[in-house]
C-alpha cells in the first residue's frame, strides 16, 4: 500500500533522512520507532507531503506522492495527524470535524463519515460547539483521530498518538486506534516506547539518526538485543 | 458648548468609526492569516478613491456605483499583490517583509502623484449629498450613507468568516497552515483570496468616502496610520476587536476634537492606544 524507497530529507545542509526504506502493507499496524530527533517525524511529512524530499520514491496506492502537494495527497485517502494533535483551536468540535472531510473526495460523504466518528467518539458529539483549544488533551487527541477519520482514509498515519495522555486514557487510545484498524485501516503510527508500541503494532522500523536499524515483527522487535542499545544507549 | 454640538460630534465620530472599523478590518485579516502587516493598505484605499473619483470625471458614473467596480478592482489587485509578492517572502526575515509592503506603498504614493500630481480633487456633485436633520442634529447625507455601505460590508465579510465553509478554511489556515493543507484546503489561494478580500474592504471604503473626502496621493496614509492603532488596540486577527476598536476610535477622536482640540485629536488617539496596549498587550479581543 505504501512504499518508500531510499527517501533522502535534509533541512538546509543538515541532512535528517539518510536512505529510509519501508513498506506497509493493507490492514496492518506498523510503528515507526526511535529516540527523540531519531527522523521519525520527518518521515512522516514527507510522505503526507509537508516536506519536500532531495531523493527517493513514496508510492501510495501505485501512485508516486514524493512532489505531491499535501492537499492532493489527501485526497487520496492518506491521512497524518501531526505531533501534539494540533487541531484548530479556535474552531468548534464540529467545524474541525467538518473540515476533516473538506477534500473533494470524500465532501459528499460527509455526513455518513461524520456519523462514524460520533459513533466512535460519542463525546465528541456532546462537545460539538466547545472550542477546541479549550478541551482536555485526551479530548483533543480524540477530535484530531476523529478529523483525519472525517477523510475516510485508506492509511492513518498518526505522530505519537499517546504523547501526553493518561496511562487510561492511553489506554483507551490504543483500544480505539485498534477498532479503526479492524474496520479496514491500515494504520502507520509513531511512539517512543517500545513496549506501548508493540502491544499496538503488528510490525515495526527503529530509526537511528535517520537511518532503519531494526526492522521486523512486534515479537522480534521485544526480543531484540540491538534495541536496547538504541534506546539505552547501551 | 451645547449639548447639541456635543451628541452632534459623538454621531459623527460614531460613523466614522464604522470607516475605520472596516479599514482596520481588512487589514485584520490578512494579519491575522499569514502575520504579515501590509503597509500599503492606505495606499490601496487611496487607488480606490482616485478609480471612484476617475470614474466620476471621465464618464461622470456616480461614487455609489463605483463600489463594485472597485470591489472587484481591488480584489484583482490584492491578490495580484500575493502571488507577484507576498508568495516569494512568506518565509523571509520580518524586516524584508516590512520592507517589501511598505516598499509597494511608496510606489504607489509616488506613482500617483506622477499620474495624477500631487493636487487635491473632489468630487464636486455626488448623488448622494446634502444634510440631513434628525431630532434637531445636522449630519451630511454622504457620511451617514459611507458609514452604513461600511458597516454593511463588515457586516458581509463577517458572516463570510464566520458563517460559510470558505471562511472558516480560512480561519483554519490562519490558525494552523500545515494541518489546513492536510485537510485539503489550499493554503496558498486562501492567501491571495484573503489578500483579495483585505483589499476589497478599503475598495468599499474608499469608493465611499470619495463622494466628501478629498483625494490625493497620501490620503491613506491617515487612514492606514489609524487602522494600525484599531488592529492593534481591537487585538490582531480578531474581526469583532476591529469594529469595537474602530468605533472607539471614532468616539475618541470626535470627543477630543470638540473636547481639547482639533488639532490635537490624533495624539489624544495615541495616548489611548498607548494605555491600551500598556495595560492589556494583546488588544481588547486579541490572542495573540
Ligand atoms: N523544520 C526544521 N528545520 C530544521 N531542522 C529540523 C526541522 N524539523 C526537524 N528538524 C531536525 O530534524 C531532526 C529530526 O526531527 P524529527 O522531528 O523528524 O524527529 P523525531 O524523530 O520526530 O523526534 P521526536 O521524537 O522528538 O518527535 C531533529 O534533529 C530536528 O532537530
Ligand atoms: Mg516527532
Amino acid at each position: 500500500m505504501l512504499s518508500i524507497r531510499n527517501l533522502e530529507v535534509s533541512y538546509g545542509d543538515y541532512q535528517v533522512i539518510r536512505g529510509v526504506s519501508m513498506e506497509v502493507y493493507v490492514g496492518e499496524i506498523v510503528a515507526l520507532l526511535g529516540p527523540n530527533g531519531a527522523g521519525k517525524s520527518t518521515i512522516l511529512n514527507s510522505i503526507s507531503g509537508l516536506q519536500s524530499a532531495q531523493a527517493g520514491v513514496i508510492e501510495f496506492d501505485g501512485v508516486h506522492i514524493e512532489s505531491m502537494p499535501s492537499h492532493k495527497i489527501v485526497r487520496l485517502r492518506l491521512a497524518h495527524i501531526l505531533e501534539r494533535r494540533r487541531v484548530f483551536p479556535y474552531l468548534t468540535v464540529y467545524q474541525n470535524l467538518w473540515l476533516g472531510g473538506y477534500n473533494p473526495t470524500v465532501r459528499d460523504e460527509r455526513k455518513r463519515n461524520l456519523e462514524r466518528v460520533y459513533e466512535l467518539f460519542p463525546k465528541l458529539r456532546e462537545r460539538e460547539t466547545q472550542l477546541a483549544h479549550s478541551m482536555s488533551g485526551g479530548e483533543q487527541q480524540m477530535l484530531a483521530l476523529g478529523r483525519g477519520l472525517m477523510a475516510d482514509p485508506k492509511l492513518l498515519m498518526v505522530d505519537e498518538p499517546l504523547l501526553g495522555l493518561a496511562p487510561s486514557v492511553a489506554r483507551h487510545t490504543i483500544e480505539v486506534l485498534k477498532q479503526i484498524n479492524q474496520k479496514g485501516v491500515t494504520i502507520l503510527f509513531i511512539e517512543q516506547n517500545v513496549q506501548t508500541a508493540m502491544s499496538l503494532a503488528h510490525r515495526g522500523y527503529v530509526l537511528e539518526s535517520g537511518k532503519v536499524v531494526i526492522e521486523g515483527t512486534s515479537s522480534e522487535l521485544l526480543n531484540s538485543g540491538e534495541i536496547k542499545r538504541v534506546f539505552l544507549g547501551g | 458648548m451645547t449639548r447639541e454640538i456635543i451628541i452632534q460630534a459623538l454621531i459623527s465620530g460614531l460613523l466614522m468609526g464604522f470607516i475605520y472599523a472596516l479599514v482596520a478590518a481588512g487589514l485584520s485579516l490578512i494579519f491575522g492569516l499569514m502575520e504579515i502587516v501590509n503597509f500599503a493598505h492606505g495606499e490601496f484605499m487611496m487607488l480606490s478613491m482616485y478609480t471612484t473619483f476617475w470614474l466620476y470625471t471621465l464618464f461622470g458614473l456616480d461614487p455609489l456605483l463605483s463600489i463594485p467596480i472597485c470591489i472587484v478592482l481591488l480584489f484583482v489587485i490584492g491578490v495580484v499583490t500575493h502571488y507577484g509578492i507576498i508568495r516569494h517572502i512568506l518565509d523571509a526575515p520580518m524586516l524584508v517583509q516590512i520592507t517589501a509592503t511598505f516598499g509597494l506603498a511608496i510606489f504607489l504614493r509616488s506613482l500617483a502623484q506622477f499620474l495624477w500630481s500631487a493636487d487635491y480633487q473632489v468630487i464636486d456633485d455626488p448623488i448622494v449629498s446634502g444634510r440631513i436633520e434628525i431630532w434637531g442634529i445636522y449630519l451630511g447625507l454622504p457620511q451617514v450613507v459611507a458609514s452604513a455601505g461600511c458597516l454593511l460590508a463588515f457586516g458581509f465579510l463577517y458572516y463570510f468568516v464566520n458563517r460559510t465553509e470558505t471562511g472558516i478554511a480560512l480561519q483554519a489556515t490562519a490558525q494552523d497552515r500545515e494541518a489546513a493543507g492536510l485537510m485539503g484546503i489550499q493554503t496558498n489561494r486562501m492567501f491571495a483570496l484573503g489578500w483579495g478580500i483585505g483589499a476589497s474592504c478599503v475598495g468599499v471604503a474608499g469608493a465611499l468616502i470619495s463622494s466628501y473626502y478629498m483625494v490625493f496621493p497620501d490620503v491613506g496614509i491617515i487612514f492606514a496610520l489609524l487602522a494600525y492603532v484599531t488592529v492593534a488596540m481591537g487585538g490582531f486577527g480578531s474581526l469583532i476587536g476591529a469594529l469595537i476598536a474602530g468605533i472607539a476610535i471614532g468616539l475618541i477622536e470626535a470627543a477630543g476634537a470638540i473636547l481639547v482640540s482639533p488639532a490635537f485629536k490624533y495624539g489624544i488617539i495615541f495616548l489611548c492606544y498607548l494605555a491600551v496596549v500598556l495595560l492589556r498587550p494583546k488588544g481588547l479581543f486579541g490572542r495573540f
